[in-house]
């Protein structure tokens, strides 16, 4: 069960580091379409991820902080 | 001349019960015991080589607290090299001996893995309605540090007080590429929304013995685990636990670099910092990288600008006196150049790699998104879940972070230890013969062979008993009575696997 849970964990990873290699090799001749155009890709890769976020966030967000409460590190 | 810098990690992770209540060293203690009770046997620690008061600079002050250590906290040694124990109330792990970087990465994450297995172990064994949680994090958010500590090889002919002066200025400006992040600050330090490091307020001093109260910048503990008379291990207390691969190699690459550029002599005496642990505050606060550090002769410049001082350096050394890395260097300069130039001109584009930054963008957006004020409990919610290890909780995973190793190189480094370094030997002993290994430490393991006597193997030097050199010979022993007559006397001159140095390191 683990593993299964573990390489899912890392596809995801992987899934979500696509675009930024299709950034890298964007063409240079049209800079300004380009810096647009990955703005507003961005924009739309952080509205995916707060959708995300705001679905796997704890549900109560005071309780999980403050019963957060690590003594005795070095 | 510099020494190859054999490193490594040793990872102090946060933990919590859901639904009872027990003390952190009871649910670290079921946690190491449910992955080790999977083992076939449960290998034992030797304490006989640790000595945590003993002192770099030569004295101790009666001022401080040096660390105790706890025998009887569970403690397991592991097939791929690695430690797994109870530490100051937290599970720890240590990595092996790794001899580049990159196995750093890879035996870390292996490590978190580990603590992956352990928690679907020990919450199977719960009842419904409770389960430990672990996080890789640094601070509770509540003035609690706990630790995320490196261990590099450096030579014993170095003078330790030059070391500590060179590698602090390291030590506080690497921050900006490995600092993990933080919603708001801690320790007594000045109020900020949002900073760079999780540890860089828990720091007191420049330099001294102390780990758990007035944590100092370069840790003076003297404790080789080798042979003391060749070596250090400069025990490195000051950095964050990165979620990132790319921050974990930058750390532990750009460190083994320099701490080989101040061997050889080659670290310049003007770029060291007249206030270090003002500065350490200063550079962590500030998230624009425009707040200067005072050089000690008088000069000021930003943490970013002496980065760039520290890789023009460091490209040059490795020019004339070649990679103590063992082959990372061409890799780690690059990607150096990369995050500081990403930092130098658009911060946002190095959210792939750099933990502080990828965990920032979340942070604004969901403010932004929510109308949230800046130190609320969501924000500080999302700043503890970004290092959540449970796979369906945790935010790092999420946010787009570039990795270094596959997730198969992972699990086979979770049982095989690195094969170029005496964890190796450590390593394939354990996993041959469990029932005869009484005990193993980091320069030793102990074995009984069913005589009245105990046999100590010594391995007091770090890049003997790789496959290289034992692999042959431990391919050809059925039992460990093969294994130490062929291994020979530990007294006897001559060849010696496991402690005379190959000549030329």
């Amino acid at each position: 069960m683990l593993a299964v849970a573990t390489v899912e964990g890392m596809a995801d990873r992987i899934r979500k580091t696509t675009p930024q290699t299709e950034s890298q090799n964007a063409p240079a001749s049209a800079d300004m379409d380009v810096s647009t155009a990955s703005g507003q890709r961005l924009k739309a890769e952080l509205d995916d991820l707060l959708d995300e976020i705001d679905e796997v966030l704890e549900t109560n967000a005071e309780d999980f902080v403050n019963n957060y409460v690590q003594k005795g590190g070095q | 001349m510099a020494i190859l810098k054999v490193c490594g990690i040793e990872t102090e992770y946060g933990i919590v019960t859901r639904g009872f209540d027990v003390s952190p060293v009871t649910s670290s203690s079921m946690l190491i015991n449910a992955y080790a009770g999977s083992m076939r046997q449960k290998i034992g620690w030797d304490f006989l080589d640790e000595h945590p008061s003993a002192d770099a600079r030569g004295t101790v002050t009666e001022a401080s607290f040096p660390p105790e250590i706890e025998t009887h906290l569970v403690n397991a040694v592991l097939t791929n090299g690695a430690r797994y124990y109870v530490d100051h109330a937290h599970p720890e792990v240590s990595t092996p001996e790794c001899l580049t970087p990159r196995d750093v990465v890879l035996y870390d994450r292996a490590a978190e893995e580990i603590i992956l297995r352990s928690i679907a172990s020990v919450n199977a064994l719960l009842p419904d309605g409770q389960e430990i949680g672990t996080f890789k994090n640094n601070s509770d958010g509540k003035g609690n540090s706990y630790g995320c500590h490196e261990n590099y090889l450096v030579s014993r002919e170095l003078a330790f007080g030059r070391l500590a002066s060179h590698i602090t200025t390291h030590f506080v400006t690497r921050q900006i590429f490995c600092g993990a992040g933080k919603v708001g600050s801690e320790n007594g330090a000045p109020d900020v929304p949002f900073q760079i490091s999780q540890r860089a307020d828990f720091f007191e001093e420049e330099v001294g013995l102390e780990t758990t109260v007035k944590r100092p910048i370069v840790n003076t503990r003297d404790e080789p685990h080798c042979d003391p008379l060749k070596y250090r291990r400069l025990h490195v207390i000051v950095g964050d636990a990165n979620m990132s691969e790319v921050a974990t190699f930058l750390k532990v690459g750009t460190t083994a670099l320099i701490l080989a550029m101040i061997e050889d002599d080659q670290f310049p005496d003007w770029l060291t910092l007249r206030h270090p642990v003002t500065h350490i505050r200063s550079v962590s606060h500030d998230i624009s990288l425009t707040s200067t550090c005072e050089l000690q002769d008088g000069r000021k410049m930003t943490a970013l600008e002496i980065q760039e001082q520290l890789l023009g350096l460091c490209q040059r050394y490795v020019r004339s006196y070649g990679d103590p890395t063992s082959g990372d260097a061409e890799e780690i300069l690059r990607e150096w150049e990369s995050v500081l130039d990403c930092l130098k001109n658009n911060p946002e584009d190095a959210a792939d790699r750099v933990d502080w930054i990828a965990k920032r963008r979340v942070l604004e957006g969901f403010a932004l998104r929510h109308g949230v004020s800046p130190l609320s409990a969501q924000l500080r919610a999302i700043d503890l879940q970004y290092h959540d290890m449970r796979l369906d909780k945790c935010l790092a995973l999420r946010v787009g972070l570039r990795t270094l190793v596959s997730i198969d190189d992972v699990h086979r480094a979770v049982t095989n230890p690195p094969p170029d370094t005496r964890a190796y030997f450590r390593g394939t002993c354990l996993a041959r013969w469990p029932q005869n290994i009484v005990a193993a430490n980091w320069d030793s393991i102990v074995i009984d062979t069913g005589d009245e006597i105990l046999r100590r193997i010594p391995m007091m030097e770090p890049l003997k008993g790789t496959r290289a050199i034992v692999g042959e010979l431990l391919n050809a022993v059925n039992s460990v009575e093969d294994l130490l007559l062929s291994l020979g006397s530990t007294d006897t001159p001559g060849w010696d696997p496991l402690m005379t140095p190959e000549p030329g390191w």
